[in-house]
């Protein structure tokens, strides 16, 4: 994630379809973007979504292909924003978030801890409808996103505590806070 | 009532083109300049020194883990790519402007002091010695001098 380890989450994509049979030889394919720890997460995402949108299950389907997709620049800075339908205690709410990241899975990963801080909802009452990078600043909905894109943005970084480099369980001094 | 002279604080600041050290993570003790601003806490940095051991790669750099310095490279477009970074902190002369700092002198000598050999460490104390005599000679000719 942010200190160049990889991340909790991948984006696959996964395409799957119908068994084909004498009614229907070639069956429609059926292509989705999944946000997933793993391959085995994502293919039973696909098969959690499939269900709910057509008359396809995994009993009678099949995965055609499962692959990575990878962030195209993960050295910019982009806005993104997610749309979302989770479950909370007491009923279905959907939502609209933006988060300022390097890629599309720092996003996805931002996004559950914040729901998850805010809202206690989990990794499986979360819905990810779609993700989009949202390159037009003046799209951009939310207070907590445009305050970052101002001109010459600057700020100090007030009240800093030291290192805890050579620190003794009690000090003979307060520590200075300003650097 | 005495007039009192109220001057606002010079902060160091996050800011696009600002020099900071980092102080932890696989980078510590290296010199990177702030190329965009991800958010509150975090930050793009990128540190294409002239010298090859003190290259950063471009990286998300947590603020927690870094410390502003004095030196900025001014007219940093923002998230300029490590090309154009590279070419003015080359023409800012930054790692120069760094070695010649007091921190970059103290943790250079502590970092070779720290390498010393016994015989060197016995010479760094006879030449100590041989500096603090002199100061200590000239003091007390000034001392003499005032006296009168």
């Amino acid at each position: 994630m942010t200190d160049g380890f990889p991340g909790r989450l991948t984006e696959y994509q996964v395409i799957g379809r119908h068994l084909p049979n004498e009614a229907n030889p070639t069956p429609k394919l059926y292509r989705m973007r999944i946000f997933a720890p793993n391959t085995v997460v994502a293919k039973s995402r696909f098969w959690y979504f499939m269900a709910q949108l057509r008359k396809l299950k995994k009993a009678n389907g099949e995965i055609v292909s499962l692959n990575v997709i990878d962030e195209k620049r993960p050295l910019k800075v982009k806005n993104f924003g997610i749309w979302i339908r989770y479950d909370s205690r007491s009923g279905t709410h959907n939502m609209y978030k933006e988060f300022r990241e390097m890629s599309r899975t720092d996003a996805v990963e931002a996004l559950y801890q914040d729901m998850a801080a805010r809202h206690r909802s989990r990794f499986g009452s979360i819905h990810i409808l779609k993700v989009v990078e949202i390159e037009n600043n003046d799209s951009i909905r939310r207070p907590y996103i445009k305050q970052l894109l101002q001109k010459d943005l600057k700020f100090p970084l007030p009240h800093r505590a030291g290192g805890k480099v050579g620190k003794k369980v009690f000090a003979y001094s307060r520590p200075s806070t300003f650097a | 009532m005495a007039d009192i002279d109220v001057k606002v604080a010079s902060w160091k600041l996050v800011e696009v083109g600002r020099l900071v050290l980092i102080r932890s993570g696989p980078f510590e003790g290296k010199l990177a300049a702030i190329v965009e601003i991800v958010d509150h806490r975090r930050v793009l940095v990128d540190g294409p020194s002239t010298e090859e051991q003190k290259i950063v790669p471009r990286h998300v750099l947590p603020l927690a883990h870094a410390t502003l310095t004095h030196f900025t490279i001014p007219q940093l477009p923002r998230a300029a790519g490590t090309g154009p970074v590279k070419k003015l902190w080359a023409k800012n002369e930054i790692d120069g402007k760094w070695a010649k700092s007091a921190y970059a002198q103290r943790t250079d000598r502590s970092e070779r002091r720290k390498n010393l050999s016994d015989f060197e460490r016995f010479k760094v104390l006879r030449l100590r010695k041989q500096a603090r005599y002199e100061v200590q000679k000239s003091h007390a000719k000034a001392r003499a001098a005032n006296k009168v």
